[in-house]
């Protein structure tokens, strides 16, 4: 049972911490804990059709359906996470003086705040479904204790996700949501090499070297450190040379986009919101 | 100059496309009742494998090894290909990440 729990909690910690930074992420959202637990709630029925439908990934691709799936399952989440924290970049700024003046009620409104929800989403989806096939192949062989593993592993994973995001919202909230948008950053990076690992795995992408240093004596990725790291920062023991690209290219992306969208605007004023203000006046 | 730069970089995708076009050398491997046979398998260094994972059980496993970065899964009945390396020599591990007790093998590089 101390086997499925272990198992349970590794999958359950890696969506949770995501969670858990969503969550921070879209601190003050009107109904943020419906459109969250909503989010997971996809993702776990998303989870059970992935696992229902796991033969027939596998062999789409000839052979390399499932290295292909989680990688665009990943992709997917680094441009839902990359175009929030480009569009934070120009808002945010407003929505935490909103948030200081007017208190809990900002409206989410925006379509950003609804892709980070989709984020919430992918992440309970591709760690579940691991965890649905794992559970079904314990029942059919008739292990005991399934259920109790399972909850055990559950409320370990949540259990982190919490800690962490009530740590965060100790943050002031002057800084809040450059910190809360920083993560996204660094998450959105990780989450990049680990699809670059992926497309390596199934050969369509080089290495650049396939072990670029090995840090697994220093701190393994199997420890409980290590993989929380492993999510947050992307840390990997042993990074091949095209997993270190795929996280600085990201990173660079995102933080050129959040400069350029929160440079001062005097002259240049976009036509449409000029159009909203004469609407307005009207 | 642009010549030489278009020389350079056609015979730079020439040799990634014969690297990748190359015949790998196949190695095969049976899960059977949660255990790898062999435990033990051998590639050379420095050359790129296609590993041949066959699960013979009725029940999923996910074949994973950290020392060279792999997971996958591999459902009941079927099989599954994995490309590994190019390697350095030495000794690496992997393992059944649902069935952790008895599945367990290494990859020796030499």
């Amino acid at each position: 049972m101390l086997g499925i729990t272990l198992l349970v909690f590794r999958e359950v910690l890696e969506a949770a911490l995501i969670v858990s930074i969503v969550a921070a992420a879209t601190r003050g959202v009107l109904r943020r804990g419906g459109y969250i637990s909503a989010g997971i709630a996809l993702g776990i029925s998303g989870a059970i059709l992935v696992a229902l439908f796991a033969g027939r990934i596998a062999t789409l691709a000839s052979g390399l359906g499932q290295e292909l799936f989680n990688a665009s399952v990943l992709l997917a989440a680094v441009v839902m996470i990359g175009w929030h924290v480009v569009w934070m970049s120009s808002h945010g700024r407003e929505l935490a003086k909103q948030m200081q003046t007017v208190g809990h009620s900002v409206q989410a409104g925006s379509s950003s705040m609804a892709l980070l929800f989709g984020v919430v989403a992918l992440a309970v989806l591709r760690e579940g479904s691991e965890v649905v096939l794992f559970l079904y192949g314990l029942m059919a062989g008739g292990a005991n204790n399934v259920w109790l593993g399972l909850g055990l592993g559950l409320a370990g994973g949540a259990a982190v996700g919490m800690l962490m995001y009530f740590g965060l919202l100790r943050i002031p909230m002057r800084h809040f949501f450059a910190v809360t948008n920083w993560m996204l950053v660094i998450l959105a990076g990780g989450l990049a090499a680990t699809a670059a690992g992926y497309l390596l795995q199934a050969d369509w992408l080089p290495a650049f070297g396939n072990q670029l240093w090995n840090s697994s004596a220093l701190l393994s990725e199997r420890s409980l450190s290590g993989q929380t790291l492993h999510i947050l920062v992307g840390y990997t023991d042993r990074p091949a040379g095209v997993q270190l690209l795929a996280w600085g290219f990201t990173v660079m992306v995102l933080v050129v986009g959040m400069r350029w969208m929160s440079r001062p605007r005097l002259l240049a004023v976009p036509a449409t919101s000029s159009a909203e203000g004469a609407v307005l006046q009207d | 100059m642009k010549f030489w730069l278009s020389v350079v970089a056609g015979l730079g995708f020439a040799m990634i496309a014969t690297v990748t076009i190359a015949a790998r050398p196949t190695i095969s491997l049976v899960i059977e009742n949660h255990r790898f046979q062999p435990t033990e398998l051998r590639i050379p260094a420095a050359t790129k494998v296609l590993l041949l994972i066959e699960n013979r059980d009725s029940t999923p496993e996910e074949f994973e090894s950290t020392d060279f970065n792999r997971e996958k899964i591999v459902m009941p009945k079927s099989t599954i290909k994995v490309f590994v390396g190019p390697l350095d020599k030495g000794r690496y591990k992997f393992f059944g990440e649902f069935h952790q007790d008895t599945a367990q093998g290494v990859l020796i590089v030499e």
